[in-house]
């Protein structure tokens, strides 16, 4: 796959899995999308290696984008890319963007081909402070 | 460190927690998405059930091994917040520490926190707790097991009146003044059953 692939993290499964419909509406197969939501439990929260899986299953050697719901989706997945080996890590990046519009925003600016920087900029762009 | 010694650091540390899930999960119900003691008492079962492994190992390795598990089981924000704050002891810490070594590993693990967290003292978090602590642990002197604990208290009860500027409890605003901060409170804990350990 050379397009960016697309990752959803958020404290809820069902919230996850939701908005990877979303998106997979939009772009079909032509970006690879993951998503993961709940603690190691199935509770609500995020779990560090399930996200990590779900960088590896979306992997692509364009990048990763990532978008997260609340604080801890966003903490977990920072540590999740600083765990991920060298020459992976500098190819993931967070968006600062609502989960469900910036994730549908970024795959379809991914499907286009862009690089993984103007994925970034493209959900981005829904956020007032970005 | 002596292993005898180790074991007991971290079962303390571990059995304080998961004894006050209950309690650190009502505060977080105040003012947070109420569930910091159970993801607390997650993690530190995780470590608890691993204790022997875990003083077996030299000091740095112990408290790397704690972080990684920190990190993968609390599923909360405080899982790479906490992961963090271990992690980087291990990584700093000296095997035996001295008084000065555990200040200066103490003082990069509490500036590594700030950065995952993107958050500094003041913002009603486990911060507040751990930087006046740090600070004390710096200071050094006489009795100091006995004043990083009211040090670590004072600042603990500190953190009532204020508001909060990070994390979940940030959304109420006003309403997160008269709560003490659930990640303050589970420092305190933890920096007391150390401070206990090491004063017997």
């Amino acid at each position: 796959m050379t397009n960016v692939g697309i990752v959803i993290v958020s404290h809820s499964a069902k919230v996850a899995e939701g908005a990877a419909d979303m998106v997979r509406q939009m772009v079909g197969n032509s970006v690879r999308v993951a998503h993961t939501g709940g603690n190691s439990e199935g509770g609500l929260g995020t779990d560090v290696a399930a996200i990590m899986a779900a960088i590896d299953h979306a992997w692509s050697d364009a990048g990763v984008a990532i978008l997260v719901d609340l604080g801890g989706a966003e903490t977990n997945s920072e540590m999740a890319i600083e765990m991920l080996g060298a020459d992976r890590r500098d190819r993931v990046v967070m968006c600062n963007a609502p989960i469900v519009e910036g994730a549908v925003i970024a795959a379809t600016e991914a499907s286009g081909g862009s690089p993984l920087d103007l994925v970034k900029r493209a959900a981005e762009e829904l956020s007032p402070e970005a | 460190m002596d292993q005898a010694l180790q074991k007991r650091l971290i079962e303390a540390v571990a059995s304080t927690v998961i004894a006050h899930a209950e309690e650190l999960t009502n505060l977080d119900s105040a003012i947070g998405d109420g569930d910091h003691g159970l993801n607390m008492k997650r993690g530190f079962t995780e470590v608890m059930a691993d204790v022997d492994g875990l003083a077996a190992k030299p000091l740095p390795d112990a408290l790397r091994a704690i972080g990684t598990k920190l990190v993968m089981k609390i599923g909360g924000a405080s899982g790479p917040l906490y992961g963090t704050l271990f992690l980087t002891l291990g990584k700093e810490l000296a095997d035996p520490p001295t008084p000065s070594d555990a200040a200066r590993a103490f003082g990069v693990a509490v500036a590594a926190v700030m950065a995952r967290g993107k958050s500094e003292p003041g913002q009603k978090t486990m911060l507040d707790v751990l930087a006046p602590t740090q600070a004390e642990l710096a200071a050094g002197g006489d009795d100091l097991l006995a004043r990083l604990k009211s040090r670590a208290a004072a600042s603990a009860a500190a953190t009532v009146p204020m508001r909060a500027i990070r994390g979940r409890a940030s959304f109420l605003g006003e309403r997160s003044i008269g709560h003490m901060d659930p990640g303050a409170r589970s420092s305190w804990l933890m920096i007391e059953a150390v401070c206990d350990v090491l004063g017997d």
